[in-house]
């Protein structure tokens, strides 16, 4: 009387809690096109992030087991864990090379970051970083560097001086007050937002 | 075997690094070859004075071709050295007006010292300037690595990195007879016990 019966077993509850990742690869949905998320090498600017207008940065990964040979263009951030031979170009975008990343190729982008090997000459437009035990081999020419003690660096440097972008600046009122020390920076932002 | 203490990281004036950066001219851009560690300092220091900077940590290529052991144990392979000498400072002839070599060549078996000099020798112009450290206390055999790290032009930060084994321990006379293709050595001894070498073609 006790004892239930093996097909009176109470149904399970519907979740609301989205599936386990490997449940989603027994699903069929590849995990490697999921965005990276290792807490360890993502700077709060990086994958998946908000940009300063609000907007949600889009981003793409390569992972650990891709090998690509060709030429790669992107107009989003990309990051590369896998292996690619050949050049990477996306003047707008950050890339950065993973801790497993092996890249044999050319790279332009507005950011690098690198944190495992290229072979090959890097150009940033804005800025590019060399984490601890990076392996970078080939000539190097953006406008910053950032490097941290223990990579592994065979090249030039160059550092370019950067763009001058054009200066917007708003026009007050006549009869509006002087602007604020700290406020050019949000005249600018205001018009550039506006002409959008 | 003689093990050196530890000592801490700290400035000191660097006579060697005054002597070199005399020499460059600072109005206008010279080829400048580190193959020191790659560090934020230098290559900020060095791009800042106007010059063009090459880098090429020659001990992290010793590291990786011959891996970690006793120097003239593991540096032996001939396989290796070959490998590791064809890979090595592969310029043109009279490319750098400047080189830093600091305390490398401690660190080289004694077969590998000759060649990478003579590839020194070959790709720094004529005119051109050497610094070389090498530590004054010959009994010391287990040496605190240091990384150098220029504050100013005659000022180096020096941090220890752990001890390392030297291949071997050089008298001035033996400095001397290395870079004698050369046309000038001049040695400065240092308060913390390195000599410093600037060696001139």
């Amino acid at each position: 009387m006790w004892n239930r019966r093996k097909d009176e077993a109470p149904t399970p509850i519907p979740s609301s809690q989205p599936p386990a990742p490997s449940a989603l690869a027994r699903e069929g949905i590849p995990l490697s096109t999921l965005p990276a998320r290792n807490p360890e090498y993502e700077s709060p600017s990086s994958v998946g992030s908000t940009t300063s207008s609000g907007s949600a940065s889009r981003s793409a990964s390569i992972g650990k087991s891709v090998v690509i040979k060709g030429q790669l263009f992107a107009r989003e951030d990309l990051f590369i864990d896998g292996e690619i031979e050949g050049a990477v170009e996306m003047l707008e975008n950050r890339i950065t090379v993973g801790p497993n990343g092996k890249v044999v190729a050319g790279i332009k982008a507005r950011e690098i970051v690198v944190l495992g090997t290229i072979h090959g000459n890097v150009e940033a437009t804005d800025k590019i970083e060399i984490r601890k035990d990076a392996k970078l081999v080939g000539d190097i020419r953006t406008v910053r560097i950032v490097i941290e003690d223990g990579a592994f660096f065979k090249g030039s440097i160059d550092i370019a001086k950067p763009e001058a972008k054009p200066l917007v600046t708003a026009r007050p009122p006549v009869g509006a007050p002087a602007p604020t020390p700290s406020a050019p920076a949000a005249a600018v932002a205001s018009v550039s937002d506006a002409n959008r | 075997m003689v093990i050196e203490p530890t000592p801490s990281e700290h400035l000191r004036p660097s006579y060697g690094l005054e002597q070199l950066f005399a020499v460059l001219d600072p109005t206008g851009q010279r080829q400048v070859l580190d193959l020191g560690e790659f560090t934020q300092t230098n290559v900020t220091k060095i791009i800042g004075l106007g010059h063009r900077l090459t880098f090429e940590d020659i001990l992290g290529m010793v590291d990786h071709v011959f891996g970690p052991g006793d120097p003239n144990e593991v540096q032996a392979d001939v396989e290796l050295t070959n490998q590791f000498l064809s890979s090595i400072l592969d310029f043109e002839p009279d490319t750098f007006d400047a080189i830093f070599v600091w305390n490398t060549l401690e660190y080289m078996a004694r077969h590998l010292v000759d060649p990478v000099v003579a590839r020194l020798h070959r790709v720094l112009r004529p005119g051109g300037v050497m610094l070389v450290c090498f530590r004054a206390d010959i009994r010391e055999q287990l040496t605190v690595q240091q990384s150098f790290r220029i504050a100013d032009t005659r000022t180096l930060s020096i941090y220890p990195k752990g001890h390392r084994q030297a291949a071997h321990l050089l008298t001035n006379r033996a400095v001397e007879r290395i870079f004698e293709r050369f046309g000038s050595v001049k040695f400065f001894l240092s308060r913390d016990r390195v000599r410093e070498v600037i060696v001139r073609k």
